[in-house]
């Protein structure tokens, strides 16, 4: 398991390099920063000093060596818009996505592995084809549509829950959340239900065919045989064994719960990073840009490595055969 | 005989509903199983076999159904039951062997936590009672160091001593009757021959009716009291094991005996017998078995199929072999 996991690791280091030359390439392709931080009245001098200072004579590999080594520290620049570090907004902003993003791959999660198991159990139920039937309006929706509707029916018609912003937040010091406060709570309701309805919905229709094919099994056969109760046939001997591709699946999913917040936070005007970066797109903020992208590769990588831990976690077939085969 | 015996089918139907006609995998099966006795049920792929087994311990797939006839538990009639009381049943009076041991077993769940788990479903014990009581089901399964091994997952184990799990399993609540379906397809030969020795130990020690499902007549020979040959959903021969398998009377049972390798009979090539089980949607008139039948006459192929009764007591045919002359094969 130990080789296992460091071969991992050493594979999420090379995405995360390539990711990075990516990032770095959108500095030297997408038009030149010297130009965008220079304003019209400048001098062929300032334009060398400048390139000087930000070391755009030397060559590819060594900028991209330095650009590297800043960005483990930490250090994505300044803003070109802002004049501030990168990193500082960065980190002003990603509670606010971390939070939506929390709530709703909870909502995602837990809505849709109950929802999933309904509709296995009571598979030919009026009620589970209802749901069913209702999860492919949740798949072919495009998540702006379900923003909107939602905006529309509880914000502008019901007038019950906020249409944007996140409402009032607490201030910890490193972290702002808006889990502390009743408007923050209302605020979040609407954009987490919006981010989360494809992803529940996915996860649903996984977990439903899973667990048919689960109940199909030889040992829930045998199982059945046994005079086993169906309440743990169902939930201990057949959700189990329907998890590790859920998980597979829902650590997938948090992934693009993030990255896709984009929408959602335009949707909602949600203060995080996602609508930083659709700004800084319009106003060509690369290193924002970039450091963005950083940002969302690690997590979808880290977030990938803890999901393959989590497979030894629930299926002993991979663990070290720890007392030997008969 | 006076003793009512553990398992009772009487003229049991199976029937499957289809888009063209219903099917009939099981037809007008009877058969007593006594305490302490194994029933081989023998037959080609698809002529019943399983179907009648899953169809007594109320494991058949939808839409097939029992329509007709009785199955008698120690008397008590238990086709009908279904939801609660059917479950009660279930792993307490009756359990089941399935086929293939590495499929059988729950690969998420130690062989412990799937044995305490039935024992405390139907005995009510404590953990460490239930604990106990795992360890001794595996202890007499044969598998050795139950105590350390019992924390182990299935797959720590070999296919013969996963079998040996799925038979303490099927035991572990003190049942009258094993069904086991195939019990030793999937494993060695070197391992079936321990399998069938272990099922037969239990089935003397313990009186359990043995219900054994197999297309093996070299299994069929070693371990069962009686046999029920099985053709196309009906009974082909019924008979005590020496009987049927010395003497055949059917002949389709010849002809299964015949195209079996056993050493006793030492023919020089085996025989076939032509052509295949017709399907059950395409069934003959008369007798099921009279277009592959060498004895076969008109009065086979008209006329209602014949039943063990109208043949004589034994088996099912209109013009059983005499048994002097098949003696001479010996």
């Amino acid at each position: 398991m130990l080789a296992y996991m460091i071969r991992r690791v050493f594979q999420s280091v090379i995405v995360l390099l390539v990711v990075g030359l990516v990032a770095f390439s959108m500095f030297r392709f997408v038009g030149d920063p010297v130009d965008n931080m220079l304003g019209q009245e400048r001098t062929q001098a300032d334009i060398e000093r400048l390139r000087e200072q930000l070391g755009l004579d030397e060559n590819f590999v060594v900028q991209y060596w330095r650009f590297l080594e800043q960005a483990v520290q930490g250090n994505f620049g300044l803003s070109y818009r802002q004049g501030r570090p990168v990193a500082d907004i960065l980190v002003e902003r990603l509670p606010a996505t971390l939070e939506l993003a929390l709530v709703s791959g909870l909502i995602a999660l837990i809505g849709g592995i109950a929802l999933g198991i309904f509709t296995a159990i009571r598979k030919r139920g009026i009620a589970a084809n209802l749901i069913m039937t209702g999860s492919l309006i949740g798949v072919s929706l495009p998540t702006f549509l379900i923003g909107i509707v939602l905006i529309y029916v509880f914000s502008v018609e019901l007038g019950w829950l906020p249409s944007f912003g996140r409402g009032e937040v607490t201030d910890l010091g490193w972290w702002t959340t808006g889990f502390l406060t009743v408007s923050g709570l209302k605020a979040l309701i609407l954009p987490a239900i919006t981010l989360g309805l494809y992803q529940m919905t996915l996860i649903m229709r996984l977990v439903r065919t899973e667990m048919l094919e689960v109940l199909r099994m030889d040992y829930i056969r045998f199982a059945r045989a046994r005079g086993i109760r169906q309440r743990s046939i169902h939930f201990r001997h057949a959700l189990k064994n329907t998890l590790v591709p859920v998980i597979t699946i829902t650590g997938l999913q948090l992934g693009s719960i993030i990255a896709f917040a984009i929408i959602t936070e335009t949707v909602f005007q949600w203060p995080g990073v996602g609508l930083l970066f659709i700004n800084a797109v319009q106003f060509v903020d690369i290193p924002v840009m970039a450091a963005y992208l950083m940002m969302i590769s690690v997590m979808f990588v880290g977030i990938n490595l803890i999901v393959d831990m989590l497979y030894f976690a629930i299926d002993p077939r991979l663990r070290v055969d720890r007392k030997g085969g008969h | 005989m006076t003793k009512t015996p553990v398992l009772s089918v009487r003229d049991l139907i199976v029937e499957i509903p289809t888009r063209r006609g219903v099917l009939r995998p099981v037809d007008r099966v009877s058969y007593d199983i006594h305490s302490g006795q194994i029933l081989g049920v023998v037959g080609e792929s698809g002529a019943g076999k399983s179907m009648t087994g899953n169809a007594v311990i109320g494991l058949l797939d939808r839409p097939a159904r029992i329509t007709s006839g009785e199955i008698l538990l120690s008397g008590e009639p238990i086709h009908q039951l279904q939801g609660e009381p059917l479950r009660r049943l279930r792993g307490k009076r009756m359990g089941m062997i399935f086929q293939d041991p590495l499929t059988s077993l729950n690969p998420l769940l130690t062989v412990g936590e799937q044995l305490t788990e039935t024992i405390q479903e139907h005995l009510g014990l404590s953990n460490a009672d239930a604990r106990n009581r795992a360890i001794a089901a595996l202890e007499e399964v044969g598998i050795p160091a139950a105590r350390q091994r019992i924390d182990s997952y299935p797959h720590e184990f070999s296919g013969g001593m996963r079998q040996r799990v799925v038979i303490a399993l099927a035991l572990c609540a003190e049942p009258e009757l094993i069904i086991a379906d195939e019990p030793t397809t999937a494993l060695d030969v070197s391992v079936q021959a321990q399998i069938i020795a272990l099922l037969k130990r239990l089935c003397r020690e313990r009186g359990v009716a043995v219900m054994l499902v197999t297309h093996d007549m070299g299994v069929i020979a070693e371990a069962a009291d009686r046999v029920a040959v099985m053709y196309a959903g009906r009974l082909a021969e019924l008979g005590a094991v020496r009987d049927v398998v010395m003497s055949p009377s059917h002949p389709y049972t010849a002809g299964l005996m015949a195209s079996t390798p056993l050493a006793s009979i030492g023919q020089k090539r085996l025989r076939q017998i032509p052509g295949s089980m017709p399907r059950l949607g395409a069934l003959p008139d008369g007798c099921a078995f009279h277009p592959r039948c060498e004895r076969a006459t008109d009065q086979c192929k008209t006329g209602g199929s014949p039943t063990i009764a109208s043949g004589g007591g034994r088996a099912a045919c209109i013009h059983p072999l005499p048994a002097a002359k098949s003696e001479v094969t010996q």
